[in-house]
């Protein structure tokens, strides 16, 4: 059997049950919020998504008990936590470190496919455009949400807070050691 | 129309490849193009068959032509190119390699291995010596009639892929080898026993491609019957068939029937499907959304 | 000398992930056809790429803009866009396939450097020859086809520099003259610059098995825990006579690491990644790896350990046609 590459952490499982109690409206409005920031500071991930910047996209963090439903809505996008499997053109499944990792670029996406810690189902090419555009942003989660302010930023910190302290990821964008 | 008969793709023994000649020297066709077209190492099991085969089919009133090899890449094979335009016949450019062996002025065809995908690469071509291009079989229609109309205005005759399993990949490495555990270097011509290329299926027993050496085919035999008189209209010059090893003759004969109005598609691509339960047909390449579809219903 | 490392980038980001990781020249291609990774979500409009190149000089790294499928009939002028616009953009060479676009550029734009793509299946010091003396040619990219003796004696009878890929996919078939991927999906890396796109892929998961068909065809299972192939034709599994499994290929990649002081013998100028639908942090990686190891060979040392296998498909790796065993 081959290892994992690289050893991605899984979420706790304690800490996933109790998270079954979340309430997840709240959670889908922060979410929402945080995607149209990145929308205003990133319109280049968007134009990347070109013919599937309508789709709609369920990011699947299999160590949690919810999925993601994101929709780019051409540049206005929308997203909703949700219960169950959700539906959309496309899924991409995995540890939530993953799918954080990807974001980061911490991880190459098809290193994680083909260690299987990911997987894609439905529009495929769809994921890819997603997968390849989000690697261009060069996002960094924690700037993003620390430059966040009021009500709506709250729930989201504490996920993240909790993710980064529970799975000992690094939710910044590991800086690029070069030959400069 | 005319109709060429490609060279044969296949590894035959010595008879069965000089019987094929012989048969075509009384078939309907107009062009016959031989030689070793997929792999350098049997071409010493027929080259002393190749001058009678020549003269057999010129003086049936045959043009006869001679191939080059598809993928040129060890010095025996560069030497073994550099001699075609010894040979005193028409050469078939199927890598660009030979280019640099024919003297300049010299007239030449062009195969469907090499890549003319458009006019200025059609232009430089005929601005070299082409006088007859076999398009890639991978042209959608749109473009034969491009380029049918762009050889028409330099003087080059354009050729489209009628019938026969179509060439899809070239390799350095040798399937029929590898599959027998051996190299290419040691393949014990492993792939003698298959005249028309070893079935390839998928994992659900789909057919699907054929391995034949160092080349990958089709699993189904490209027909252009329903393209037919879209390609006569096109401005095409000629159909080419590639040889398989039973009933090809009768083969040729059909594509005549349907080029002269004896025949109309649907009951050619019936006989043709006839002769042989496993064939299949496709024609996606001229018409279809992929390679494999077909056009017709049988 | 040290040889070049020459290294993909199919985002901006990753070319600058590539410039800062050490890479001396980075090759990339425009947001359309134009270019043999024409994939969802990949690659460069007019305005990106002049920032990425004006990025890669000022840190004193080149760019190559690859515009290397075959133009469409009636619709040349989308290629000669191309050439016309990476002239423009500052490049510093255009890898080109097609002879028809090739002697458009030769024509049209003498001052910009030529490159002939590994498209063009260029395998004998004869046709590269050919090149240089009808195109001016002055650097060909090696079809994966050769062992190391074959480049060692094809740079011995041409003045072109020569490239090679090191690292990454690996075409078993040679490349520019396949349509194994235009049969059975309508979509071709020579016409569309797309092979076994991510558009007709279908996987589908039933209790670990995981099923990849391409274009309807079931080409690859695995089993739970197995690790998963990207569906790539000549890479999937078939059954033939009383044999199944990978007939054409297994689904490795390419790894000559080991083989970089070999191929500096062999005269080789420049050593090629392959990988532009791979992410930054994958770039940075491999660059960071190869650009250590020419160093190392360039100082006569030992080539450092490679820690590169998890990056590859399937992980697992293979030297390819430079051993001539793989044949």
């Amino acid at each position: 059997m081959p290892q994992s590459s690289p050893t991605i952490p899984k979420f706790p499982a304690l800490p996933a049950v109790a998270m079954r109690a979340l309430p997840l409206a709240p959670l889908s409005i922060s979410m929402t919020a945080y995607a149209r920031r990145v929308a205003k500071s990133h319109p280049g991930l968007f134009r990347r998504l070109g013919v599937h910047d309508h789709a709609r996209f369920v990011l699947d963090p299999t160590d949690l008990p919810f999925v993601i439903c994101l929709e780019p809505n051409g540049g206005t996008p929308r997203v909703q936590v949700m219960r169950g499997p959700g539906e959309g053109a496309a899924r991409i499944a995995g540890p939530l470190a993953a799918l954080l990792g990807l974001v980061h670029g911490a991880f190459d996406g098809d290193a994680l496919f083909f260690s299987r810690d990911l997987v894609i189902e439905g529009d495929t090419a769809a994921a890819l455009a997603l997968r390849n555009a989000v690697d261009d942003a060069e996002l960094d989660l924690s700037q993003e949400i620390a430059a966040m302010s009021g009500p709506l930023a709250a729930p989201i910190k504490r996920l993240i807070g909790f993710a980064e302290r529970r799975t000992g990821v690094s939710l910044t964008r590991p800086e690029e050691v070069g030959a400069w | 129309m005319q109709l060429t008969v490609g060279p044969n793709q296949f590894f035959w023994d010595t008879e069965r490849w000089a019987a094929l000649y012989d048969e075509l020297a009384t078939a309907p066709v107009d062009r016959v193009v031989l030689g070793e077209l997929v792999c350098s190492k049997r071409l010493p099991f027929f080259q002393d068959r190749i001058p009678q085969a020549i003269s057999t089919l010129a003086e049936a009133g045959k043009t006869v032509v001679l191939t080059s090899l598809a993928l040129v890449t060890l010095k025996r094979e560069r030497k073994l190119t550099a001699a075609l335009p010894e040979m005193g016949v028409e050469v078939e450019v199927n890598d660009l390699t030979t280019l640099a062996y024919l003297p300049e002025g010299t007239p030449f065809s062009v195969g469907p291995l090499v890549n003319v995908y458009n006019e200025s690469t059609l232009a430089w071509l005929a601005g070299r010596g082409a006088t007859r291009i076999c398009l890639p079989p991978e042209l959608p229609l749109a473009s034969v009639r491009i380029l049918a109309a762009a050889g028409a205005d330099l003087g080059v005759a354009i050729e489209v892929w009628g019938h026969g399993r179509v060439p899809l990949a070239i390799s350095g490495r040798c399937y029929h080898a590898r599959m027998h555990g051996r190299t290419k270097d040691n393949c014990q011509f492993a792939c003698e026993d298959d005249p028309d290329g070893l079935d390839v299926r998928t994992m659900d027993d789909q057919p699907f491609l054929a391995m034949n050496g160092v080349q990958t085919l089709s699993d189904s035999y490209v027909s252009c019957v329903h393209q037919t008189q879209a390609l006569a209209d096109a401005g095409v010059a000629a159909l080419r068939l590639s040889p398989q090893s039973t009933g090809f003759a009768k083969i040729c004969g059909l594509y005549r029937q349907l080029l002269v109005g004896t025949g109309d598609a649907t009951s050619v691509a019936a006989a043709i499907c006839g002769m042989d339960e496993n064939t299949r047909l496709s024609d996606g390449f001229l018409t279809g959304a992929r390679g494999v579809d077909w056009s017709g219903t049988a | 000398m040290v040889m070049e490392i020459v290294c993909p980038a199919g985002t901006p980001a990753a070319l600058r992930a590539a410039v800062k990781a050490g890479a001396h020249t980075i090759y990339c291609g425009f947001a359309d056809e134009t270019n043999a990774r024409n994939f969802p979500g990949l690659n460069f409009d007019r305005t990106e790429m002049r920032e990425g190149i004006a990025f890669a000089h000022f840190h004193g790294a080149k760019v190559l803009v690859a515009i290397n499928t075959f133009p469409r009939a009636g619709d040349e002028a989308i290629w000669h866009r191309a050439v016309g616009d990476a002239e423009s953009c500052g490049a510093d060479a255009v890898i080109l396939a097609d002879i028809g676009l090739l002697d458009h550029a030769a024509r049209s734009h003498p001052g910009l450097r030529r490159h002939v793509s590994v498209q063009a299946a260029a395998a004998n010091a004869d046709m590269i020859n050919l090149y240089a003396v009808e195109f001016g040619i002055r650097r060909v990219v090696l079809p994966r086809v050769l062992s190391v003796p074959e480049i060692a004696a094809i740079n011995a009878e041409t003045e072109v520099e020569t490239e090679v890929f090191v690292f990454g996919g690996l075409c078993v078939m040679a490349e520019g003259r396949c349509s194994l991927s235009s049969y059975a999906t309508g979509q071709s890396p020579n016409m569309n610059g797309a092979c076994s796109p991510a558009e007709h892929v279908e996987y589908n998961d039933q209790a670990g098995v995981l099923s990849a068909r391409l274009g309807g065809f079931t080409i690859h299972r695995a089993a739970p825990g197995e690790s998963a192939p990207y569906p790539t034709l000549c890479k999937g599994c078939f059954s033939a006579g009383d044999k199944s499994g990978h007939l054409f290929e297994d689904p490795v990649s390419l790894n000559a690491e080991h083989l970089i002081p070999q191929l500096q013998k062999a005269g080789v100028t420049a050593l090629k990644i392959e990988g532009r639908q791979r992410s930054r942090s994958y770039v940075a990686q491999v660059v960071r790896n190869f650009r250590a190891a020419v160093d190392a060979a360039d100082a006569g040392l030992p080539m450092p350990e490679g820690m590169m296998a998890q990056l590859s498909e399937g992980q697992s790796s293979t030297a390819g046609a430079y051993r001539k065993t793989w044949r």
